[in-house]
């Protein structure tokens, strides 16, 4: 009997949704093809040591996801809805970053600014747009998703008005390192970018009360009113964390093409975002939240993602079998199939019992 | 003035805003942009143009009275007009047989997205979003590259002009120019009726106003919730089945493109039109107007010549913000007064 408590308390872990999906897709790729854990040292362009493989692209390109599931974690939990916007706002941040590092001329040798005062800006006018989110939602009462499609729609316009829709190309080496190697080091950079950022967000998390109050908020607004929180203030909080989040994933995404293609960056991100935080465990409408969960659902989705582009489906059609995902997922983790199965259980459980009691 | 707002229900409130704002609109345009949209084939183009997007408005306002969303009716509609395509220029099919198609497409998405949403209880937005992601992926996997399609019996469908008597106009040559219609516009005019009168007239009509108003009181009445959440979604997705036919029609081609950001589009003009994101509040001839404003503020924005493709973009989502916000400050305004 104990042993079956146990197992319960395991089971019932948030972290643990991700979890299975995670070992349910290793154990399918294991089974469909061992090569696909494969890891090779080689030597980039500029002999410097490399690891490569797929399970190093899944570490490489889902630290950015990572680093936007923290920041929609936050926003979900307090405003029980989702930022659609998340993709244009990269395009946006990103746009700013390289018309900051290159200025007026798009083709210069030199960089205009530091690296690090473009990022602040970028990270600057990131954290204006989800402040503009924010109000629309917490003081005009809009629904987000809705209040985000604004930006959504104009977003890429804004991003390709930025730059007066000219594609600005860096030339100086030392913006490659953010999305690329640094040099000695073997493994990907944004990895240890979204290490970095998890510390930050544990931090915050544990020194201040934000974690508490996005809750009680997400829970029950009128209620955290009572006790003498601000809700509205909250919410445009979180929606400025996700700003800063989005600069982070800008200054990756850029950096990787040390250029912006406005129309194609960070394309269908939003729906990766979302799924990482509903793969989590994270209630969509709201309420508790758990980061590290949201943070695995992400390393998992980009596992997907990879696994699906091996089998050769090209990047247009993966938005199907994501859909088909996302659907399986909020299915099961709906209240009303969850009973339905948690009821079929206990019939089973009784049944057992009855026929134990009558042996 | 201030009794007079009082007396008005939400609905009529919003509809009056959204007439008056066309019509200033559309004199701003007479004035700032010459005589050319004093010409009544003008007026007719941009119906041309936007006969689908009223059909998708249509639905879109539906299931936004009945408190819930829909952002799938874009990829719908690609969706639609690709196995159309396909249909028609690889298989020899014929114009009836592609008709049927766009129908079961939508009927299919209505039916799934339906169920999920109301008998399942799953957030509007995820289900649609995923509808949406699902649509589009799916377009490419049918047919990856655009063409144009080349049916005959298609192509005489989709050149058939309707003559509006008296409307025409004399060209610069002198010759009388007949003012005409394309046949979806006939097909956008009739869904605007007969959704006008299923909302007005029939006990189901009142029901998704009774549900979206307040879902908990709807209960209490007796109306079956889940069932009339069922239903908007289903006739959404019918209607996107007929808009994306319709666009068909309108382009001739089929692509993965087609109708990018036509879901927003059909929002903004909801919006636009008066219904409100709450649900509860809305009528189908303010939602024609929004259409007719968002296409006549996308005319003066070309015509301006602010032709490149970020200002379309960026204007409608600034008129969306500002109709958001007016809704917002008008329904604040109204709640302050009815408590006094």
């Amino acid at each position: 009997m104990k042993t079956g408590n146990i197992f319960q308390k395991i089971f019932r872990r948030q972290i643990m949704i991700p979890l299975a999906a995670f070992l349910l897709l290793a154990i399918f790729n294991l089974v469909a093809d061992p090569s696909f854990y494969k890891i090779t040292l080689g030597y980039n362009s500029a002999g410097n040591p490399v690891l490569s493989g797929y399970l190093i692209t899944i570490l490489d390109y889902g630290s950015e996801l990572a680093i936007l599931a923290i920041g929609m974690t936050l926003v979900t939990a307090a405003s029980g809805g989702q930022d659609i916007s998340v993709g244009a706002a990269i395009a946006i941040s990103g746009s700013m970053l390289l018309r900051c590092l290159c200025g007026a001329d798009t083709r210069s040798e030199n960089l205009n600014m530091p690296i690090i005062c473009a990022f602040l800006i970028s990270m600057v006018v990131a954290g204006l747009f989800g402040a503009f989110n924010g109000v629309l939602v917490a003081y005009f009462k809009i629904q987000p998703m809705v209040a985000t499609l604004i930006l959504f729609t104009a977003g890429r316009s804004i991003a390709a008005w930025i730059n007066n829709n000219e594609l600005p190309i860096v030339n100086d080496q030392s913006f490659a390192i953010y999305g690329g190697f640094i040099p000695g080091i073997p493994i990907p950079m944004p990895f240890f970018i979204a290490v970095i950022v998890m510390i930050i967000t544990w931090l915050i998390l544990k020194f201040t009360n934000l974690g508490l109050y996005v809750q009680s908020v997400g829970i029950n607004e009128k209620s955290s009113r009572l006790n003498g929180l601000n809700p509205e203030l909250l919410k445009v909080l979180t929606f400025v964390l996700l700003g800063v989040c989005v600069s982070v994933a800008a200054l990756i995404k850029t950096s990787r093409l040390m250029t912006i293609n406005y129309s194609v960056i960070a394309k269908d991100i939003e729906m990766d975002a979302i799924l990482a935080v509903a793969l989590g465990g994270n209630a969509l409408s709201g309420g508790k939240f758990n980061i590290p969960a949201s943070i695995l659902g992400a390393y998992v989705i980009q596992f997907l993602t990879t696994t699906l582009y091996k089998f050769n489906v090209s990047s247009d059609a993966l938005s199907a079998y994501k859909a088909v995902v996302v659907i399986l997922l909020v299915v099961f983790s709906s209240e009303s199939v969850r009973g339905w199965i948690g009821g079929l259980f206990k019939k089973s459980v009784a049944v057992k019992a009855g026929k134990e009691a009558k042996s | 003035m201030k009794k007079k707002l009082m007396n008005m229900s939400d609905t009529n409130l919003l509809l009056t805003i959204t007439i008056v704002v066309f019509v200033v609109m559309y004199l701003c345009a007479i004035i700032f942009e010459g005589k050319g949209f004093l010409k009544p084939q003008t007026f007719f183009n941009i119906l041309n143009a936007n006969a689908a997007l009223i059909i998708l408005s249509c639905g879109l306002s539906l299931v936004m009275i009945t408190g819930s969303i829909d952002i799938s009716v874009g990829g719908i509609t690609a969706l639609v007009s690709m196995c159309c395509a396909v249909y028609l220029d690889y298989h020899g099919g014929s114009v009836f047989g592609s008709v049927m198609i766009a129908l079961g497409i939508g009927l299919a998405f209505g039916l799934f997205q339906g169920l999920l949403i109301a008998y399942l209880d799953i957030q509007p937005f995820i289900v649609t979003l995923a509808g949406m992601f699902f649509a589009r992926g799916m377009t490419t996997i049918v047919h990856t590259n655009p063409f144009n399609v080349e049916n005959e019996a298609f192509v005489a469908l989709k050149e058939t002009r309707i003559i509006v008597p008296g409307m025409g106009s004399y060209n610069k040559n002198g010759t009388y120019v007949n003012a005409y219609v394309e046949i979806g516009v006939i097909v956008a005019l009739l869904v605007v009726a007969i959704m006008f009168v299923l909302l007005r007239k029939t006990r189901q009509g009142r029901a998704f106003y009774a549900v979206g108003g307040n879902g908990q009181s709807a209960l209490m009445l007796g109306i079956n919730v889940k069932r009339t959440k069922f239903i908007a979604h289903l006739i959404c997705g019918i209607l996107a089945g007929i808009g994306g036919y319709v666009y068909f029609l309108h382009v001739g081609s089929g692509a993965a493109s087609h109708a990018s950001g036509a879901e927003m589009n059909a929002i903004a003009s909801s919006i636009i039109g008066g219904t409100m994101l709450t649900g509860g509040v809305g009528n189908i001839i303010g939602t024609l107007f929004g259409v007719l404003s968002l296409s006549t503020i996308q005319n003066i924005v070309s015509s301006a010549g602010l032709d490149q493709a970020w200002w379309t973009g960026i204007t409608i989502a600034a008129m969306l913000c500002l109709f958001l916000v007016i809704q917002s400050v008008v329904m604040a305004r109204k709640k302050k007064m009815t408590k006094k």
